[in-house]
C-alpha cells in the first residue's frame, strides 16, 4: 500500500511539475510584456500562487463544505453512517476519525476533503444515504477514505490552485495584450521601436502560450484526477474486501441524472462521481475529472480472483485491454493474496454472525436517514398506537394531531 | 590517505543503513502494536454489548435458554482470556462469534423481537462491531505480514537479528461451526 502510494506520487509529481512549469512560463512572458523583465512576472505569478495556496491550505475544507452547504453530524444523528465510516477508518488504518457531514440534496454523491489524514472530512448527500444498502455505503465511504489515505485531497488542492493561478494570470494578460495591440499603446511597441523579428516571435509565442496554458493545465489536472479515481476504487475494494458493494453503488449513482446543485467545476474532482456527467461519456474523454461510471463498474465486477490491488490491476488491464495497469507492479505485489468476502446480508460473516435479511434492513434505513435530516431541522416525531409515525414541523402550535390512518387524536 | 577516506565513507554508509533499518523495524512494530490495540477496543465493545442484547432478547425468546446461556458463557470465557496471546484469543472469540450468530439467527423467528427498536439498534451496533473486528483484524494481519517480511528478508533481517526483533503472531479467528457442513435431519 505504501509502495503503491509512493510510485503514484512519482507520476503525480511529474504531472504537477508540468503544471508548475506552465505557471512559470506564463509568469515569464507576463514579465517580458509588462515590466520589461522576466523576474517581475515570475514574482507576480509566485505571489498570486502563494496567496491562493495559503487560503486553500488553511481554509480549503471549510470553504468547500460551506459551498456544498454541508452539515456536521454526530454518531447519534446517523448511527449507521457513523459506524460505516468508523469501519472504513479502521480498515484503512487511518489514525483519526474523519468528521462526517451531510448535504441536504436529493442528488447522489459524496466527497472527501481535508489537507492531511489527521484533519479530514467526508460528506454525503441525503439522497445517497437513503438509496444505498449497508454494503454499498461501505464501498462509497471506502472510496472517500481512500482519497484521504492516498492524500489525493492535498494533491488535487495543490494542482487546482496552480490551475486557478494560470487561468487568472493568462486571462488578464491576454486581455491586456489584445487591448494594447488594438489601441496601439502597448509598452512593448513604444519602448523599443527596433526590436526586430526575434522580438515579434517571442511576442507571438508568448501570446499562444497565454491562450494554450489554461487548456493544457486543465487537461493535466483531469488526467491526475482520473488516475486517482481508479486508485481510490482499488483501495475501496481492498478495504471492504467486497468490490461488488462499490460497483452496485456506482450503478445506482449512474442511474440517476440529477445534478448536484452546489457543485462547480473546481470542486468536481472531490466527488465520488463527476457531478456534471452526461450520458454516454467515452473512455477517452480527456475533459472529464472522473472515468466513466460504466467502466469503473466493469473493472470492479471483473475482480474475480480477489480484492487485492493486484486483482484490481488485472481487471483494469482486462477491461481497458491495455498493457499498462493503473498500479505499479511492485506495489500491486506488496500485499499477498486477498480474498473477497461474502455479501454481508445473506451469508454469515467471518465471525459467524448472521445479520438481518437484505430487504428487512434496507427499508428502515431509508426512513432513518430522512428522519435524521428532519430531526436536524428540529422536527419532532410522534408514534401513534396504530403504528404510524407522524413528523411534526418546528412551527406547529396545536397540542394534538389527528392520525389520518386510524382516526385517533394524538396528544403531543 | 585515500584508502582511509574510502573506509570511513563505507563505515558512515553502514551506520546510516543500520539506523534506517532499525527505525523502519520499530515503525512496523509500533504499527502492529497499534493495530492490535484497535482489535482490543472492538472486542471490549462486543463484551459490553452482549449483556444488553441478552437482556433485550430474554423477554421475547422464552424457549431458547440454552442459546442465551451459550452466548453469555462464551462472552465470559473470552473476556477472561483477554490478556492471552493472539492464537488463544482467536479461538475463544471465534466461539463467541458463532454463539452470537446462532442467537441472531434464532431472533429471526420472533417478529415481535425484530420490531423492537432497542433490538434493532443493538443489532446495528453488533453488526458494525463485528465488521470493525474483522476490519481491524484485516489491518492487523496486513501489518504483521509486512513486519514479518521485513524481519525475514535480506538485508533488514540482519538488523532484526542484531536487536532480536520477534516476528508477529497472526490473529486468526477459527469458527468450528464454519468448517463442518450443517446437519440436517428429516424426522
Amino acid at each position: 500500500m505504501w509502495e503503491q502510494i509512493r510510485s503514484n506520487q512519482v507520476r503525480s509529481v511529474i504531472l504537477i511539475a508540468l503544471i508548475a512549469g506552465l505557471l512559470l512560463a506564463v509568469g515569464y512572458f507576463l514579465g517580458l510584456y509588462f515590466f520589461d523583465s522576466a523576474v517581475g512576472g515570475l514574482v507576480i505569478a509566485l505571489v498570486v500562487w502563494a496567496i491562493m495556496s495559503l487560503i486553500a491550505f488553511y481554509q480549503g475544507d471549510s470553504i468547500l463544505l460551506g459551498m456544498a452547504k454541508a452539515r456536521k453530524i454526530k454518531s447519534d444523528d446517523a448511527p449507521r453512517l457513523y459506524n460505516v465510516v468508523e469501519e472504513m477508518k479502521i480498515a484503512s488504518g487511518l489514525e483519526k476519525m474523519p468528521d462526517i457531514y451531510i448535504i441536504d440534496d436529493p442528488a447522489l454523491n459524496a466527497f472527501a476533503t481535508g489537507r492531511d489524514p489527521s484533519r479530514a472530512s467526508v460528506a454525503i448527500t441525503t439522497g445517497l444515504l437513503q438509496k444505498l444498502s449497508r454494503d454499498e455505503l461501505q464501498g462509497v465511504i471506502g472510496h472517500e477514505i481512500a482519497h484521504i489515505k492516498n492524500r489525493d485531497v492535498l494533491l488535487m488542492a495543490i494542482t487546482s490552485v496552480m490551475l486557478g493561478t494560470i487561468v487568472i494570470l493568462s486571462w488578464y494578460a491576454s486581455r491586456f495584450l489584445l487591448f494594447g495591440a488594438m489601441t496601439g499603446s502597448g509598452r512593448r511597441t513604444s519602448s523599443r521601436g527596433g526590436g526586430g523579428g526575434a522580438q515579434a516571435i517571442i511576442l507571438i509565442v508568448g501570446l499562444v502560450l497565454m491562450i494554450l496554458a489554461p487548456i493544457l493545465a486543465q487537461l493535466i489536472y483531469y488526467a491526475i484526477s482520473r488516475k486517482r479515481e481508479y486508485l481510490a476504487d482499488a483501495s475501496s475494494a481492498l478495504y471492504t474486501r467486497y468490490p461488488e458493494g462499490l460497483a452496485s453503488a456506482l450503478e445506482k449513482i449512474g442511474g440517476s441524472t440529477r445534478q448536484l446543485k452546489s457543485a462547480n467545476q473546481a470542486t468536481a474532482p472531490m466527488y465520488t462521481v463527476n457531478p456534471f456527467r452526461k450520458e454516454g461519456m467515452k473512455a477517452a474523454d480527456l475533459t472529464s475529472t472522473h472515468p466513466p461510471i460504466s467502466e469503473r463498474v466493469r473493472i470492479l465486477r471483473s475482480m474475480a480472483g480477489g480484492a487485492s490491488l493486484a486483482d484490481y490491476n488485472d481487471a483494469y488491464r482486462k477491461v481497458r485491454s491495455g498493457k499498462q495497469g493503473i498500479i505499479s507492479k511492485n506495489a500491486a505485489a506488496a500485499v499477498g493474496a486477498v480474498g473477497i468476502r461474502q455479501a454481508s446480508l445473506s451469508v454469515p460473516g467471518e465471525l459467524g454472525l448472521a445479520p438481518g435479511k437484505a430487504a428487512g434492513k434496507a427499508a428502515p434505513g431509508t426512513h432513518d436517514a430522512s428522519d435524521i435530516m428532519l430531526r436536524l431541522d428540529k422536527w419532532r416525531t410522534v408514534d401513534c398506537e396504530c403504528g404510524a409515525r407522524w413528523k411534526i414541523p418546528p412551527g406547529f402550535r396545536d397540542n394534538n394531531i389527528l392520525c389520518t390512518r386510524c382516526g385517533r387524536r394524538i396528544r403531543l | 590517505m585515500l584508502a582511509l577516506w574510502i573506509v570511513l565513507g563505507i563505515v558512515v554508509i553502514l551506520i546510516l543503513f543500520i539506523i534506517g533499518a532499525y527505525n523502519g523495524l520499530v515503525g512496523f512494530r509500533n504499527q502492529v502494536k497499534n493495530a492490535w490495540a484497535q482489535i482490543d477496543v472492538q472486542l471490549k465493545r462486543r463484551y459490553d454489548l452482549i449483556p444488553n442484547l441478552v437482556e433485550t432478547v430474554k423477554g421475547y425468546v422464552k424457549h431458547e435458554r440454552e442459546t442465551l446461556e451459550a452466548v453469555t458463557n462464551a462472552r465470559n470465557l473470552a473476556q477472561k482470556a483477554s490478556s492471552a496471546g493472539a492464537a488463544e484469543r482467536g479461538k475463544l472469540e471465534g466461539a463467541l462469534g458463532a454463539a452470537l450468530g446462532r442467537l441472531l439467527a434464532v431472533a429471526e423467528a420472533y417478529p415481535d423481537l425484530k420490531a423492537n427498536q432497542n433490538f434493532l439498534a443493538l443489532q446495528e451496533e453488533l453488526t458494525s462491531t463485528e465488521n470493525k473486528i474483522s476490519f481491524s483484524r484485516q489491518y492487523y494481519n496486513d501489518s504483521v505480514l509486512k513486519f514479518n517480511n521485513k524481519i525475514q528478508m535480506f538485508p533488514s533481517n540482519v538488523i532484526a537479528g542484531m536487536f532480536s526483533f520477534k516476528i508477529g503472531e497472526f490473529f486468526e479467528v477459527t469458527v468450528a461451526a464454519e468448517k463442518e457442513p450443517p446437519k440436517v435431519s428429516f424426522t
